[in-house]
């Protein structure tokens, strides 16, 4: 074939390989497409639906569709930020994310895409739906109230750590995140120190105890630089080194 | 649940398993099974299936709580769900349900402390053309009165076991109002089958392509084109499958088919299987048409019987073909063919997956499949007894022969009328004796709301796509009523699983509810009509890009509608720019040929 294998991503031209997604050409070349439930290594989801962007005038998520050659990808948008806005006003009102009283504060991307969209108020009323904590495990303490369902940790658990320690039940509104035991407690599962699913969760859901003040307020990740700029693989690979990760 | 069911629970999840041969794609039956005996699914026997499945207790739990028909805590011994579709509110349900509930002392969702009974809301049963209706422990009954609320409230009290209940109670009736090609001439079982035998399947599939037949689930894909595709898919298996999920408020047509003409969609079925080559089919019957389960399966039986299913399908040694019917739990996505699948094979019906691969290449099991309408298997088997060119006569160029409208609401006559595709709103009503007609809901509430000045419309695919809902709103309704009634149903629907949907349903209620309530502002129009356009841009599959529509349809159609609730006396942005707000609204409708398509 004679045809180069590129796309464009507003106007620029990004080469690409066989197989790989928008998401993935994009992070190649250092273009950053807002994003929750993508991770690298990680099969895509889908869910978010933060990496939206325009392909070839029809809109289609970034992370799960494959580049072919010649798409015009629009991304950096203002239509595309408005989106994007409302859809992070969307998962704040629906969990209960006390930025300031939250351990992750700062680290967090989800807070991170919001100053990135500039999201100045959620907006829209709350849901308060009330979820149960879980601080059963001596090292990790979940609240369910700050899962945004990205199933990064559901992926991670099962696919890489080969311990399926995730999963998610009901439906709809009620979708929410349940633990695979039969007390449905973290404790009861051998979910450790050191797994990926321990330090994948891009919100404050997952919280590994006692390591509130490892960073001041201030000097974190996304105190110092946005997340366009740093993006989240520093992020991961920052918590695992903290957290104990050899890999 | 007694302490007795607790202890004999491990054998009896034990048979259960067995008699599905331990295989976890027959999750779901299972389910039914256990619902069926104990009136919910406990914990205990979640992690029983899960041990005995060797599935994680997670992933059982999950498909568990995913469908409305399987309960977390126990049902009473009599399990009542009221239909609450827009249109049984209109015909008097809210009144009688409270009558019920009052007479029996007992609160929504909860049971009676007894154990005696439980009332709940369900989404529309398909019985809209003879409502008010419920269904006690899955068994519908309709044309509902005061009469036979109090006599239903006796029965309960004196503790009457179902089977000895009034047999006319549980009548249904197929109102069948006009009938044409699909409905009209008797069928014989085998007969389009022996016209295969002698012109051949390759023909066969020409005659189907030539037809024009298209798909009557919504999209309208072309039938013969869906059925090479699948046939010159390479796989270990092929498969069919009927969608009989019906889950669209205000449609019944399949549940007409199922109940008065299976032989012609298990016929339909048939051909379909001979042409891809498919040794297996599966009727995905939505929970709500439990009751049609023996007398489908006796149909089946017959057919076996007729050497029309089974080995050696009309002694051809190269044609072996059988049907198993699946039973829903209660969830409107799983009419998605991506879900339905999902759902097929024991899963949450989730519609995470996202064409392509498109089932006719990657379906059930990751195997070449089939999904089409339970209307349009119908209509191929009646293509080869009635001739391709004869079929491609009728309706118009884009789309050909007759359709099926389920027709409710105001009007003397709801029911079942086969009509050609063409045929404009304006005749349909005639036809029904609708009069002073506000608008009609086309195509149920993912569909379009359709005002009087657009009563020449054409139902077909080049201008007014139809499921076969037809919903009729009088000059006495209220249309923010019918809002708020969609708008509650997506919020039950969404599957959760993107954001847009799953957080944007809900947004979309709280500020209908708002506005009924008299307390909405300019702002929360504005709001409604942005989150809508953010749901059809953003959302994963056809659900959440179509929950929508009846949003912009209104505020576009009806605004007075919106406008007279609002609350101007707090002056909150008192001069309002309708106009201007709208803008979204006009930009979206500019947009929806393309999501029709996409969905
Ligand atoms: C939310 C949603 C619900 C659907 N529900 C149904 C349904 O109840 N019955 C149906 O036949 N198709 C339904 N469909 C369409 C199916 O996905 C699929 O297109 C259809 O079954 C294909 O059959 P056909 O080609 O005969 O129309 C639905 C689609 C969506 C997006
Ligand atoms: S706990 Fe965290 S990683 Fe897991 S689904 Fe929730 S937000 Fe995602
Ligand atoms: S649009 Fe709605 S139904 Fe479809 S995947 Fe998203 S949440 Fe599920
Ligand atoms: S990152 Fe693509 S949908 Fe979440």
């Amino acid at each position: 074939m004679s045809q180069p294998s590129t796309i464009t991503i507003d106007g620029q031209t990004v080469p690409f390989q066989e197989g790989q997604t928008i998401m993935e050409a994009a992070l190649a070349a250092n273009i950053y497409i807002p994003h929750l439930c993508y991770q690298r290594d990680l099969t895509p989801d889908g869910s978010c639906r933060l990496c939206t962007v325009t392909v070839n005038g029809r809109n289609t998520s970034a992370c799960n569709t494959k580049a072919m050659a010649g798409q015009q990808v629009l991304n950096n948008t203002q239509e595309l930020q408005d989106i994007r806005q409302t859809l992070t006003r969307m998962l704040f009102v629906e969990g209960d994310h006390i930025c300031p009283g939250c351990t992750k504060t700062g680290n967090c991307q989800l807070q991170a895409v919001a100053y990135y969209v500039g999201m100045l108020s959620s907006h829209y009323h709350h849901f308060y739906s009330y979820r149960k904590i879980d601080a059963s495990h001596p090292d990790y303490f979940i609240d369910f109230n700050r899962c945004i369902l990205c199933e990064l940790c559901v992926r991670a658990s099962r696919d890489v750590d080969h311990k399926n320690v995730f999963g998610l039940s009901g439906r709809g509104r009620k979708t929410h995140l349940v633990i695979n035991s039969p007390s449905g407690e973290l404790a009861d599962t051998d979910f450790a120190v050191g797994d990926k699913a321990a330090f994948i969760c891009p919100v404050g859901a997952i919280l590994r105890k006692r390591t509130r003040y490892t960073t001041p307020i201030g000097e974190r990740l996304y105190d110092l630089q946005p997340i366009n700029v740093v993006g989240d693989a520093q992020q991961i690979h920052a918590g695992a080194k903290r957290h104990g990760n050899q890999n | 649940m007694s302490t007795s069911n607790l202890t004999t629970l491990p054998s009896f999840i034990q048979d259960v398993v067995q008699a599905y041969q331990g295989r976890p794609s027959y999750l779901l039956q299972m389910l039914w099974r256990v619902q069926e005996r104990l009136t919910c699914i406990p914990a205990a026997a979640i992690d029983s299936l899960a041990k005995q499945l060797n599935l994680s207790h997670a992933q059982v739990e999950g498909v568990a709580r995913f469908y409305s028909f399987f309960h977390e805590t126990p049902r009473g011994q009599y399990d009542i769900l009221w239909s609450d579709n827009i249109i049984e509110h209109h015909q008097g349900k809210s009144e009688l349900m409270t009558t019920m509930m009052q007479k029996l002392g007992v609160q929504l969702g909860k049971p009676r402390a007894d154990g005696r009974v439980t009332i709940d809301n369900t989404a529309c049963i398909g019985m809209s053309d003879q409502g008010s209706a419920l269904l006690v422990n899955g068994f519908p009954i309709t044309r509902l009165s005061k009469t036979k609320v109090n006599k239903i409230v006796e029965l309960i009290e004196a503790q009457v076991p179902l089977a000895d209940w009034p047999t006319d109670f549980f009548q249904v009736r197929n109102n069948i109002q006009r009938k044409h090609l699909l409905l009209g001439e008797d069928f014989e079982s085998g007969a389009a089958l022996k016209v295969m035998q002698v012109k051949g399947a390759e023909a066969t599939l020409a005659d189907i392509d030539k037809s024009g037949l298209r798909g009557c689930g919504g999209a309208g894909f072309k039938t013969g084109l869906k059925w090479k595709l699948c046939r010159d898919a390479p796989g270990k298996e092929h498969y069919v499958i009927c969608n009989a999920d019906e889950g669209e408020p205000g449609t019944f047509k399949d549940r007409v088919l199922l109940q008065a003409y299976p032989d012609v969609v298990f016929e339909g079925m048939t051909l379909c299987a001979k042409i891809i080559g498919a040794r297996k089919g599966f009727v995905y019957l939505r929970g709500e048409y439990r009751y049609l389960l023996s007398a489908l399966e006796t149909t089946l039986q017959k057919r076996r019987s007729q050497g029309l299913l089974g080995d050696h399908i009309l002694g051809d040694p190269n044609f072996s073909f059988d049907i198993e019917i699946h039973l829903g739990a209660g969830a409107y996505i799983c009419g998605a063919e991506m879900a339905l699948i999902e759902s097929l094979e024991g899963k949450r019906g989730t519609a995470w997956k996202r064409p392509p691969p498109f089932p006719v290449t990657q379906g059930y099991l990751n195997q070449p499949t089939v999904v089409n309408n339970v209307e349009t298997f119908a209509l191929a088997a009646k293509v080869l007894l009635q001739g391709a060119e004869q079929f491609a006569q009728l309706g118009t160029a884009q789309s050909k022969g007759t359709k099926l409208i389920s027709v409710s609401g105001d009007c003397d006559r709801p029911g079942i009328y086969e009509f050609p595709f063409g045929v404009t709103v304006r005749e349909v009503l005639l036809a029904c004796g609708a009069n002073q007609t506000q608008a009609v809901q086309n195509a149920g509430p993912a569909g379009r709301c359709v005002s009087e000045a657009e009563f020449d419309r054409r139902l077909c695919f080049e201008d007014l796509n139809t499921t076969g809902s037809f919903m009729i709103f009088d000059r006495t309704r209220d249309m923010l009523d019918v809002v708020q009634n969609f708008a509650r149903f997506f919020v039950h629907e969404s599957c959760g699983f993107c954001t847009p949907c799953r957080v944007g349903t809900s947004i979309i209620e709280n500020l209908v509810e708002k506005i009924h309530h008299g307390n909405g502002t300019q702002g929360d129009l504005k709001d409604l009509s942005h989150i809508s356009y953010v749901m059809k841009a953003t959302s994963n599959c056809g659900l959440g890009m179509t929950a929508t529509n009846h949003i912009e349809d209104t505020l576009q159609k009806f605004p007075q509608t919106y406008e007279k609730r609002l609350k101007w006396s707090l002056g909150l942005s008192p001069s309002f720019d309708l106009e201007g707000s709208l803008e979204e609204a006009r930009k979206l409708a500019a947009m929806s040929n393309q999501v029709a398509e996409a969905a």
